[in-house]
């Protein structure tokens, strides 16, 4: 199976982002992604798999597969859900070296970071330490 | 006075955010300033810009006449019985950690009771709970029923002679109902309780006649109340805070200083440690002034009422909506509407109405206990001042729509 590299992901979530100018149509974009995120079992929705700092709940599990970190996730909040949804679809199935070694620039080029208030920035920067440790447990 | 005029006095509303129209529903939080207070700021700043008490030269004077000036101001607002009893602090918050603190200090002892209400601000519960784990005394609880009112007829029984105080909010910045505070004082004293009334939204809505309620504290902010951010006022009972310890040491809170011991100032400087706030304080002069006339002022009031009855039917009638606080009559409510939507996350809603220029407030809104008692994990709440008009509640129902059906799909 060909799987595009992290490199070219990230590139085409850039591109995406950019057809939209205003924010309220990108919230669209994260809303479907968020609905799209496939289903997160009820039982995995623990308190250690909770990513502190975040308004909404956050939940995040992975798994180590023949090298590669797999996650998932949900969240109560749509929004959210898009966003833990974006980074999933970036990260997910990467080497943990590939992930400890990226520098998530991306989420600021698209400006995400930009246009969420500081506690959802928080939470934002939460989801994506979560997912570094994660990676960097794995290597 | 007509809203339009009412704009005009305040230069943070006509500014855009995202290229749209800016409407602030979030005044519970933080109400804009007028432009009188940020002139006077400005004016303190440029003359008498000195340190207060202090000094005979002519700055120190000025200052210190626009700072004395401002607790008599205070204390015609509140209507209390002298200056002594107007203490400064920074805040509501400020005012409440030193009331407990200082209170707990001279009058609790272990084994006591202090009663909060269940829908206190974390800053009219933290400060007990600290004092009373100090002082090895009980906090109680006085629990709102599921419209949001304060179990009143439960009080009485929940009081003994151990009781010592009972800390309760004028308007709870969740539910924005009235409180019923002559009662409770009534019933309290009663029982010789003492009542510390928090009244950071109840100043802004109404005010407070100290007197004829008959309570024992009185704690406000000022930057909810039109004036600079960093002041904020402690009423106290003089024949209270003569018996309670000083909070902080230092500045001109002393009578004399020797190593074999220190005598303090007398009321109100022993509660004013340090350098004060010399220039946010008098600020409150024209912020008060402001609020004592739209308080009164009949045409504000009508159309306050208006948007009042307005957003309850619109919010009380939608069936899925969840109104948190629902009045038994509209004379008990102020506007503010704290709510969740059916299905839908509050800081969703809160994140795309910001996006459509309204400023709301999202999530636990410092009353977490209140949020248990709901059983929801936060709210969105749109709280209104008198700049607010028709045309913003509108537009927020409107949006409110809009967002509901973009994030339901
Ligand atoms: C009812 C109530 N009490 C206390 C506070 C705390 O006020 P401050 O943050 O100004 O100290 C607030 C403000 O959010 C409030 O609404």
């Amino acid at each position: 199976m060909h799987m595009k590299s992290l490199e070219e992901v990230k590139e085409a979530i850039v591109e995406d982002f950019s057809v939209y100018e205003e924010w309220l149509d990108k919230y669209e974009y994260l809303i479907e992604l968020g609905r799209n995120l496939s289903e997160y079992p009820e039982e995995k929705k623990t308190d250690d798999r909770l990513i502190q700092g975040c308004q909404s709940r956050v939940w995040l599990d992975s798994e180590v597969k023949e090298g590669r970190i797999w996650f998932t996730a949900d969240s109560d909040a749509i929004i959210t859900k898009g966003i833990i949804s974006l980074l999933i679809s970036v990260y997910s199935g990467r080497t943990a070296a590939e992930i400890a070694g990226d520098d998530f620039g991306f989420i600021t080029e698209i400006g995400l970071k930009d246009n969420l208030s500081p506690t959802r920035a928080n939470g934002l920067a939460s989801m994506i330490d979560r997912i570094r440790t994660i990676a960097e447990e794995n290597l | 006075m007509k809203v339009d005029e009412i704009r005009q006095l305040f230069p943070a509303l006509s500014q855009e955010v995202y290229g749209k129209k800016l409407v602030y529903f979030d005044n519970a939080a933080t109400s804009q300033r007028l432009a009188a207070v940020i002139e006077y700021q400005d004016r303190l700043a440029f003359g008498p810009n000195a340190n207060i008490h202090r000094a005979v030269h002519k700055l120190a004077i000025d200052a210190t006449r626009e700072y004395e000036e401002t607790r008599d101001a205070v204390r015609d607002f509140i209507n209390a019985p002298s200056r002594e009893e107007i203490i400064f602090t920074s805040g509501t918050t400020h005012s409440i950690n030193l009331a407990a603190n200082c209170f707990g200090d001279a009058f609790i002892n272990p084994g006591d009771e202090v009663i909060v209400s269940e829908s206190e601000h974390h800053s009219n519960i933290v400060p007990w709970q600290i004092m009373c784990n100090r002082r090895g005394a009980v906090l109680r609880v006085l629990p709102v029923d599921d419209e949001g009112h304060i179990r009143l007829d439960i009080l009485e029984g929940m009081l003994s002679e151990r009781s010592k105080i009972l800390a309760i909010t004028q308007i709870s910045n969740v539910l924005g109902l009235k409180n019923p505070i002559n009662e409770i004082v009534r019933i309290c004293h009663a029982k010789g309780c003492k009542v510390l009334v928090d009244g950071a939204q109840g100043v802004v809505h109404g005010g407070i006649d100290v007197q004829r309620t008959g309570c024992d504290f009185y704690a406000f902010s000022g930057h909810k109340i039109y004036s600079a951010t960093g002041v904020g006022v402690l009423f106290g009972k003089k024949e209270l805070l003569e018996k309670m310890p000083p909070y902080m040491g230092g500045g001109e809170m002393i009578d004399h200083v020797r190593f074999s011991g220190t005598t303090y100032a007398p009321l109100p400087e022993k509660f004013e440690a340090g350098t004060q706030n010399l220039l946010a304080v008098p600020t409150l002069k024209p912020a008060l002034g402001f609020a004592s006339m739209v308080n009164t002022d009949a045409e504000v009031k009508k159309q306050q009422r208006e948007i009042i009855d307005y957003l309850l039917d619109k919010l009380g009638s939608a069936s899925d909506v969840r109104l948190f606080g629902v009045p038994r009559g509209t004379e008990e409510k102020i506007p503010l509407f704290s709510f969740c939507v059916d299905g839908v996350h509050h800081e969703d809603l809160a994140l795309i109405l910001d996006k459509m220029g309204i400023a709301l407030r999202s999530g636990q809104m410092c009353a977490e206990p209140l949020m248990d008692r709901f059983g929801v994990t936060g709210m969105l709440r749109a709280s209104i001042a008198p700049y607010n008009t028709m045309e913003e509640a509108e537009y927020f129902i409107k949006c409110l729509d809009r967002a509901k059906k973009m994030l339901r799909g």
